[in-house]
């Protein structure tokens, strides 16, 4: 018995193939529909949480008034954005994110990096892990306790850094209030929480490193200093890149809880941040329609940064960031 | 490397010296503001008032701790606190599995798009204001929810569960769902036992992120009832902030104190005993959950 097939075009068969497909995933649809029951869970927090504040930034645009609500309350035409280009302190407060996160990026990013390079340099393993597990500690302290601590350690009445200072014939300066040192205090308390947690994926990038590299680097001569600088530091610098990009594309993201535990009003105009400004000017005293649009800048602004430097990086190299 | 002995440049030596001093040095660094804490948190009136490296006080005293253990909030805030992080722990965990096991499976109708749903959030906010009216319009200000709920939907934590139920061997489940067991059943007898080493890890992390959360804690619930760790050690941390300088202000604290019949405590020690009391229980547990916390960042470096 033979078979004809009825004289099809290449569309109709293009179109069949769509709709049994389609059909397909609708089986697939009802079959599995008890997955959808479980993400319904993720998927709700999801949306309450995270996308309804999202329709809720709105009120960047408009006259807010609780009342009224989200959709009640009148458009203001921008006032909100054009106060924001004209306010001194938002664009300090822009101004001090920005220099801040550089700070960050030029001397406490590569603080993790040289400590996994001493560490990776050290034979006895015992007292590497040691060592390792004493530095992830302040990790795990949330800045409410780390003031309390550094508070301590700071004070120009009490403390050792004030000690060392008289050591050497200098004033014990009061730190947390002395606006001229308070960034470089924000960024050396930063290195000092995060440096040794930072490590581990450094490490871990380590780990995978071929042994035999070090075995033939050694048959050419290499030393340890040579090995270190070709073939250890190689090993890393992908990581590096990765995430010197990400640490890039939040330069408007300075730790909120790391500046609002550390600073006072004294040091406001070097250390209030966008985030800082947000929380006092809106949280504080209400005024919730300017302060969604600060946010909003912020949060756009942040958005451009990354897809631009993932964009730059896509470009010149087949991976991305995702 | 089996590197020999006598080969070793004296170079390479010292270097060895130096580094191995250079991370002890370190490591004291890291230590020894918790230990001052410690100190303060046991020394009597005045023995820490002054600048100096202080490594040792002969006379420990436990004043302080009879204050920090007699007042009523130290107790409260602790059961807040350890309700917060059972409760928030379980929450998370519930809502992080539930979303990642049904994201890992790649004939999922419509799965990419979910994903892409989860993932925006991690580029894009509506910002503190936005939510915090949200928070509000809900009427959680000043629940037990409220210091819950925020905090148990995590992207990041999803998406590296996901990847790693990924990597379970999908023929396990199916002939779990051949012997007749429910998806729901596959979950929790199958699935779960196998991804038992994310789970402690997301279970850790984000113990210690209930454990150590103020700021939502501050902001959507200041009611005196349901105050946290965080917030009583940074209120009590803040009374006297500004004041820090003026130096009289030891003088006002004993006068406060002494009202309360507990003169002669310095309020730096009830501020260190009260900060130990907070990170007591991480400080203890450390040495033993350490090692999973780094293999969570493992995990997390992966691809999926």
């Amino acid at each position: 018995m033979s078979f004809i097939a009825p004289a099809e075009t290449q569309e109709d068969l293009a179109r069949r193939y769509k709709v049994i497909l389609r059909r397909q995933t609708m089986r697939r649809f009802l079959r599995m529909r008890s997955f959808y029951v479980l993400l319904s869970l993720s998927l709700g927090l999801l949306i309450l949480l995270k996308y309804v504040p999202i329709y809720g930034a709105l009120i960047a645009f408009k006259d807010f008034n609780v009342t009224k609500g989200i959709l009640g309350s009148p458009w203001n035409d921008f006032a909100h954005f054009r106060r924001l280009t004209a306010d001194p302190f938002f664009l300090r407060v822009v101004w001090n994110t920005f220099w801040l996160s550089v700070l960050r990026i030029v001397f406490a990013f590569p603080a993790p990096v040289i400590l996994a390079l001493l560490l990776n340099e050290v034979r006895n393993t015992a007292y590497k892990r040691t060592i390792q597990s004493i530095s992830y500690l302040p990790h795990f302290m949330s800045w409410v306790v780390l003031y309390g601590i550094f508070r301590e350690i700071l004070s120009s009445q009490r403390g050792v850094i004030g000690y060392l200072f008289t050591l050497v014939g200098l004033e014990p300066i009061n730190w947390l209030t002395n606006v001229p040192t308070f960034r470089g205090l924000i960024v050396v308390t930063g290195i000092w929480q995060s440096v040794g947690w930072g490590t581990i994926v450094f490490l871990a990038a380590l780990s995978s490193v071929d042994p035999e590299l070090y075995e033939s680097a050694e048959i050419d001569g290499a030393g340890r200093f040579a090995k270190a600088v070709r073939v250890t530091i190689p090993a890393m610098v992908p990581v590096i890149v990765i995430l010197l990009l990400l640490q890039v594309s939040k330069v408007l993201d300075e730790s909120f809880d790391q500046i609002f535990n550390l600073y006072n009003p004294l040091v406001y105009s070097v250390a209030d941040v966008i985030d800082t400004y947000i929380y006092r000017s809106g949280i504080v005293e209400g005024q919730y329609g300017y302060t969604a649009a600060v946010g909003l800048f912020k949060n756009v602004a942040g958005l451009i940064i990354v897809l631009g430097v993932n964009e730059a990086i896509r470009r010149r190299s087949e991976f991305g960031l995702w | 490397m089996a590197v020999v002995k006598g080969r070793e440049s004296i170079g390479s030596r010292l270097f060895d010296a130096g580094n191995y001093a250079f991370l002890l040095v370190l490591a004291v660094t890291f230590i020894y503001p918790f230990w001052t804490i410690i100190l303060q948190a046991f020394s009597p009136p005045d023995a820490l008032y002054r600048l100096g490296l202080h490594v040792w006080i002969s006379d420990w005293r436990l004043e302080p701790w009879y204050y920090v253990f007699q007042e009523e909030r130290v107790g409260l805030a602790y059961f807040n606190t350890i309700f917060r992080t059972v409760f928030g722990t379980l929450a998370s965990l519930l809502v992080t599995f539930t979303g990642a096991y049904a994201l890992s499976k790649r004939n999922l109708p419509f799965r990419a798009p979910i994903t892409a749903v989860y993932l925006m959030t991690l580029f894009f906010s509506g910002g503190l204001i936005p939510f915090y009216l949200l928070i509000r319009g809900l009427g959680l200000i000043n629940t037990r929810l409220v210091l819950i709920l925020p905090l148990a939907i995590n992207v990041f934590n999803i998406i590296i569960a996901r990847n790693f139920l990924m990597t379970i061997d999908q023929a396990m489940e199916d002939s779990a769902v051949i012997d007749g067991a429910g998806y729901w059943r596959v979950l929790f007898r199958i699935m779960v036992p196998l991804s038992k080493p994310v789970i402690a890890v997301i279970a850790l992390w984000n113990a210690v992120s209930y454990w150590n959360e103020w700021f939502q804690a501050m902001i959507f619930a200041p009611k005196k009832h349901l105050q946290v760790l965080q917030m009583m050690v940074r209120e009590i941390l803040l009374r006297d902030r500004l004041v820090d300088q003026v130096d009289n202000f030891m003088a006002q604290m004993l006068e406060d104190l002494g009202e309360l019949g507990l003169a002669r405590i310095p309020p730096e020690s009830i501020q260190a005993a009260t900060v130990l009391v907070t990170i007591g229980p991480i400080i203890l547990l450390y040495p033993f959950v350490q090692k999973y916390f780094v293999k969570g960042v493992m995990l997390g470096s992966l691809k999926g």
